[in-house]
């Protein structure tokens, strides 16, 4: 619906011509062109140098589509105030279903009104349009020209571009004779597929409401949401953490009346200028306690680099529970009690994962796998709740395995007596070990079943590993990467593990 | 009457003296056998849990052994004492630590009797971060033991900041294990300071490296003679530190009689 053409900077005067550009075939060319360069004549994909020659005041930037993609998000995030179904339309478009949400700002054209206002204030120059269906709405904010009495004659009048198609159908509609999207859709389908292919007679009936294709937003809506509008914008986070704080104690209510408990909270804070700002936390228990909840909001906002910059306020809080599972009622333990410690670990590594986030707060996992560094996952503990159960060691063998593995394993310089036999002495982090007791070789092969075509490139090599002690204790777990001879003339050893 | 006068004079008695302490709650509930009788007789029966301990490495080369001591002090606080019950054990390392010393390796903790999904792993960013944890995690009761490893000597751990953990420590009786890699001691609040170092084995047949033997200095008790030097062996499946065998145990005292049988009676035996 939306179509911000171009990012200015709000301080810089308007009217200046203004493209971005990119290198294409070997040459700098203009990848977006605003309006009033495009009234000057300059078109996407003219050479920077011809650009330049024709209007030497031509304002010039790097193109960046992911920092454009970024932009996009971020309006697409605020624009979430006016409804839940806000999908991106990339390049450079946003679609909203404003179904059933308009009467909440008095009407269509009182939101559009606001949105238009939102996005001027952020320097944004926008086409808008309304449709019946999201194609007709993308296509009236691009290609319509003159004014048509109703929605379905201004469809009919578009020229044959706004059907989306490829290149090549395109042209090949324009050659036929098929101007506008009214000509091709007065022709027989029939006729349409066997010539244009089925896309072309999909996309004329979506264009003009015939077939449906569901919008894809982009967060779902969450099953429990709740939201604080303010009249006048509120300039202080501390007023927005405690309108939050009864957000969240209404949330649970709602939870508690459907017997879970939420695993995942959403707080958004949208600023009157349109921006918002999503704060996410977990937990790794459903939880139903707004006291913790609202702690680990806290340590999100601590953990943030940049404060929540309120701007001119914020105008609207939105509280949103993605994830909920089911959690009974619970009954408070007398004393002590093994439900409520294992809530207080829980409650620990919620807190630490919020604040320096999930990947750093682990558990590890085993995994059926005999290469020594796929033998274990480390995954984050919020998400990994059930305990692992490793395999018991033999009674009475020394530790086989070390404690602390290095991946990727770390080179050594070593000293063997023949090119397959053990170790004598071996280099690492420039100091001497000499090797006075060692076992093996262990001999661990690559995963041959998963090479297609019997090469194991790719795959790594045999390894032959030795538990080695050096003459003063240490003991390490080295091994010799590829078989002497038949896999490799020249194999390197390297330090894989640390034992005790 | 009478004895319920007494008992609420008893009540205020008690009152008052908790009154006249510095005003904290001091719950550290006793103490937890350190695996070895002798090592227990040195440092008064045992750790005291909820209190700091710090053990360092001799060497960067030695961070398995330190490794694995601090890790398997933490199993002994956890299994041993009348407190006995199953919790996570929460192992603070820092990305140097990571780079350094490499992963934790679930395999190698349960070949030393540790259970790899009994330890929350967490890495943090730097020794801010791995401080702040810290101090978080010992205010978390659930926890038996926080192992908080160190690199080097960072400028904020500091006297204040041991002073700290050990605050935190004491407000909970959660365990804290400082580990300090590549650093050398400096004034601390910390109960007790260990040094580890690798020590070798005790051979295998073939000459093969045997069983995880330590080096085991204690460099300071707060309240006790110190200087004490051990070297102990981990028997994972006792759960406790032994005495090495002591070198040339295989090869037994010949026994008087005939030398024929002798020889044959040490090569037995030495087989």
């Amino acid at each position: 619906m939306a179509e911000p053409l171009r990012w200015a900077p709000p301080d810089d005067p308007r009217d200046l011509p203004t493209a971005t550009v990119e290198k294409i075939r070997g040459a700098m060319r203009l990848s977006v062109v605003n309006s009033d360069a495009l009234a000057l004549g300059l078109l996407p994909g003219m050479t920077l140098a011809d650009a330049r020659a024709r209007i030497p005041e031509l304002r010039v930037f790097d193109c960046d589509p992911h920092a454009d993609q970024d932009w996009l998000e971020r309006l697409c995030d605020g624009a979430r105030r006016y409804t839940p179904m806000a999908a991106l339309d990339p390049p450079h478009g946003l679609v909203l279903d404003i179904t059933g949400c308009a009467h909440l700002f008095g009407g269509e054209s009182e939101l559009v009104d606001d949105a238009l206002d939102r996005l001027a204030h952020s320097g944004m120059r926008v086409r808008h349009a309304l449709g019946l269906t999201p194609e007709a709405a993308h296509a009236l904010a691009r290609f319509a020209a003159a004014p048509a009495p109703d929605e379905a004659s201004a469809l009919r009048r578009l020229p044959v571009a706004a059907l989306r198609l490829e290149e090549e159908s395109e042209l090949a509609l324009r050659r036929a004779g098929l101007k506008t999207v009214g000509d091709v859709a007065s022709r027989p389908t029939a006729t349409l597929a066997a010539r244009f292919g089925a896309g072309a007679v999909d996309a004329v009936h979506r264009l003009l409401g015939k077939a449906a294709k569901p919008l894809d937003p982009r967060q779902v809506a969450a099953a429990i949401s709740l939201e604080r509008r303010f009249p006048e914008p509120v300039a202080r986070t501390a007023y927005a953490l405690a309108v939050l704080k009864e957000l969240v104690v209404e949330a649970v209510g709602k939870l508690g009346e459907r017997g879970q408990g939420g695993r995942r909270f959403t707080a958004t804070f949208f600023r009157s200028d349109g921006m918002a700002f999503p704060l996410r936390v977990e937990t790794s228990l459903p939880v139903r306690n707004p006291p913790a909840i609202m702690r680990l909001f806290r340590e999100r906002i601590d953990s943030l680099s940049d404060p929540i910059d309120p701007g001119f306020g914020f105008d609207l809080v939105r509280l949103s529970v993605p994830v909920a599972e089911a959690l009974g009622p619970t009954q408070l333990a007398l004393k002590g009690g093994e439900e409520r410690q294992n809530g207080e670990s829980a409650a620990l590594v919620d807190a630490l994962s919020t604040r320096n986030g999930r990947l750093r707060i682990q558990r590890l996992l085993p995994q059926d796998k005999h290469i020594p560094e796929q033998a274990q996952l480390a995954l984050p503990a919020v998400e990994n709740r059930t305990p692992a159960i490793w395999e018991a060691p033999e009674p009475g063998e020394p530790p086989l395995r070390p404690l602390h593995l290095f991946d990727p394993p770390q080179v050594i310089e070593v000293m063997a007596g023949v090119p397959e036999g053990p170790p004598v002495q071996f280099r690492w982090r420039r100091s001497l070990h000499q090797v006075s007791r060692y076992e093996g070789p262990e001999r661990i092969a690559p995963e041959w079943w998963k090479a297609s075509d019997g090469a194991l490139e790719g795959h790594g090599l045999t390894r032959d590993y030795y538990r080695v002690e050096d003459a003063r204790g240490r003991r390490f777990w080295i091994f010799r990467n590829g078989l002497f001879g038949a896999e490799t003339k020249n194999p390197n050893w390297f330090v894989h593990g640390l034992f005790a | 009457m009478c004895v319920n006068d007494s008992i609420s004079a008893l009540d205020a008695l008690r009152a008052r003296i908790d009154r006249l302490g510095d005003g904290r709650d001091r719950r550290v509930s006793g103490s937890f056998s350190a695996g070895h009788a002798g090592l227990d007789a040195a440092i008064g029966g045992g750790l005291a849990r909820g209190r700091l301990h710090e053990v360092f490495g001799a060497e960067p080369e030695d961070a398995g052994s330190a490794s694995a001591f601090t890790l398997l002090l933490a199993l002994l606080a956890e299994t041993s004492g009348e407190a006995a019950q199953a919790s996570p054990l929460l192992w603070l390392r820092t990305d140097d630590a990571m780079r350094r010393s490499g992963m934790p390796y679930g395999p190698g903790l349960a070949d030393m009797g540790i259970d790899p999904a009994g330890i929350i792993l967490a890495v943090m960013p730097d020794a801010l971060a791995l401080l702040r944890a810290a101090a978080d995690a010992l205010r978390c009761p659930a926890l038996c033991a926080v192992v908080i490893e160190c690199w080097g000597s960072p400028k904020i751990l500091d006297l204040t900041a041991s002073r700290r953990l050990t605050l935190a420590a004491e407000s909970a009786g959660t365990t804290a294990l400082l580990l300090r890699m590549d650093a050398q001691p400096s004034p601390s609040t910390a109960e007790t300071r260990w040094r580890i170092a690798a020590a070798p084995s005790a051979p295998l047949a073939a000459n093969a490296p045997g069983h995880s033997s330590f080096d085991i200095d204690l460099l300071r008790r707060r309240a006790g003679p110190d200087g004490l030097a051990w070297r102990l062996e981990w028997n994972r499946d006792q759960r406790c530190f032994v005495e090495p065998p002591l070198p040339g145990a295989v090869v037994p005292v010949p026994a008087p009689g005939p030398a024929a049988d002798g020889g044959a009676l040490a090569l037995g035996a030495a087989g």
